[in-house]
């Protein structure tokens, strides 16, 4: 808990942790909160934005590096990483495409990282951040992955490619058939564009939401763990313990998810 | 919890870091792994490869030592049984030669007999004749009687 002298309540600490660093680029202000569509959580941006930068730099450093003899450490462990994923599209994708598999790496690899900023305690890094700018007030939320805008933004580029796929896998007519035509056949067109309509609006939906649910209640759990003040260090352990099987399920979920769906787009049913 | 522009840059995040991984991260690494993949077969296709190769050599050394033996053991009867030949060949010889030479001295001797009988035959004459001679100086004429004492020695 930041020692703000009192004005801090339990509400209001919790409220803090949620909220935003929010930039509006146009004037839909209430009561100082951004509320229109053009608010950028600069927050989001930063850290997702510098954590791919990093760990993705670091990959295609070890990647231009990569030799077929004896690997280093660093090239070691990133084709440990990339071979796992590898092996799950290997295993799920049958169809031929060289955006699968570096799509599956993105995202297990960034949704992972991103995801792991939550192991580090609730306070450490807005606290530092704090003490660093100065303002004792500023928000400042560390893990991109509560932030339903990031995880939208990924199922919905997800949905488009699986799209994108379907269409260049098997045609425009034939995808155009597969929409109207399974699975009651042609003469119940308007039901089939229905249930494929629904299908594919459920997917992104879920997709995202599963993981931003996760992280965002997870989150919720350090934070409230962290209000118990010396009781927290028995409790924050354990939750932390665990939280690492979730992060690495969620974005091995979200990853194998994203291969089931590009699979299906792929396929003819 | 508000949906806003922050998802049209969280998607331009994810689109650059799609495109890094497809250009600099997978290719390269794909490669690499395709490769050592490759060459870990190579080596094993090879060692299973030397691993046959020592057998059949094991196999080749093993028959050459055999056939070696045999030919080795046929070599050594095939001398033992010409020694025996040799040695029979010889026997035969030596017993042709000695048989020869014991012929020969014993045809010598028997002419060495004759002619000493001969001899004896000619001086047994003689003495009878000197005997005869001595005996009957006066009136026995030796050529007279030479007729009868040449018809004495054919007797003898």
């Amino acid at each position: 808990m930041s020692a703000d002298g009192g004005t801090l309540t339990t509400t209001g600490y919790i409220e803090h942790h949620l909220t935003n660093l929010a930039v509006c680029a146009d004037s839909a202000k209430v009561d100082g909160v951004c509320t229109g569509f053009w608010t950028f959580h600069l927050d989001t941006l930063l850290v997702s934005g510098i954590l791919g930068l990093v760990v993705f730099g670091f990959m295609a450093l070890m990647a231009s590096r990569a030799t077929a003899g004896v690997p280093s450490g660093g090239q070691n462990f990133v084709e440990m990483v990339v071979g796992l994923v590898d092996q799950q599209v290997r295993d799920t994708f049958h169809g031929k495409s060289a955006l699968v598999t570096p799509l599956a790496i993105t995202i297990f690899v960034w949704v992972f990282v991103m995801n792991a900023m939550d192991l580090i305690p609730v306070d450490f890094l807005p606290t530092a951040l704090q003490a660093a700018t100065g303002n004792h007030h500023l928000p400042f939320k560390f893990v991109p992955t509560t932030d339903p805008n990031l995880t939208f933004a990924m199922s919905l580029t997800v949905f488009a490619i699986s799209i994108f796929m379907g269409l260049k896998v098997k045609g425009f007519g034939h995808f155009m058939h597969e929409v109207f035509a399974v699975p009651f056949g042609l003469k119940m067109a308007p039901v089939n564009l229905l249930f494929r309509i629904v299908e594919e609006i459920a997917r992104p939906i879920s997709l995202s939401l599963r993981l931003f649910g996760n992280m965002y209640a997870g989150e919720m759990v350090f934070i409230l763990i962290a209000l118990l003040g010396i009781y927290q260090l028995p409790l924050a352990l354990p939750w932390e313990l665990f939280h690492i099987l979730i992060i690495t399920l969620q974005a091995f979920v979200f990853m194998m998810l994203t291969i089931v769906y590009m699979s299906m787009a792929a396929e003819s049913h | 919890m508000n949906i806003n522009a922050t998802l049209i840059g969280q998607a331009i995040w994810f689109a650059l870091f799609i495109w890094i991984t497809m250009k600099y991260v997978w290719p390269p690494l794909q490669k690499a792994m395709a490769d050592r993949q490759a060459q870990i077969a190579d080596g094993l296709a090879a060692a299973e490869r030397g691993k046959h190769e020592q057998e059949l050599a094991a196999k080749r050394s093993a028959d050459a030592l055999r056939e070696a033996k045999e030919k080795s053991s046929d070599l050594i009867a095939q001398a033992e049984k010409r020694a025996q030949q040799i040695v029979e060949e010889a026997k035969g010889t030596a017993k042709v030669e000695a048989d020869k030479v014991v012929a020969g001295a014993k045809a010598e001797i028997d002419q060495e007999v004759e002619r000493a009988k001969q001899v004896l035959r000619e001086r047994v004459a003689e003495l009878a004749v000197a005997g005869a001679e001595k005996i009957l100086r006066k009136e026995i004429n030796a050529s007279a009687h030479a007729d009868m004492l040449v018809a004495l020695k054919q007797d003898l």
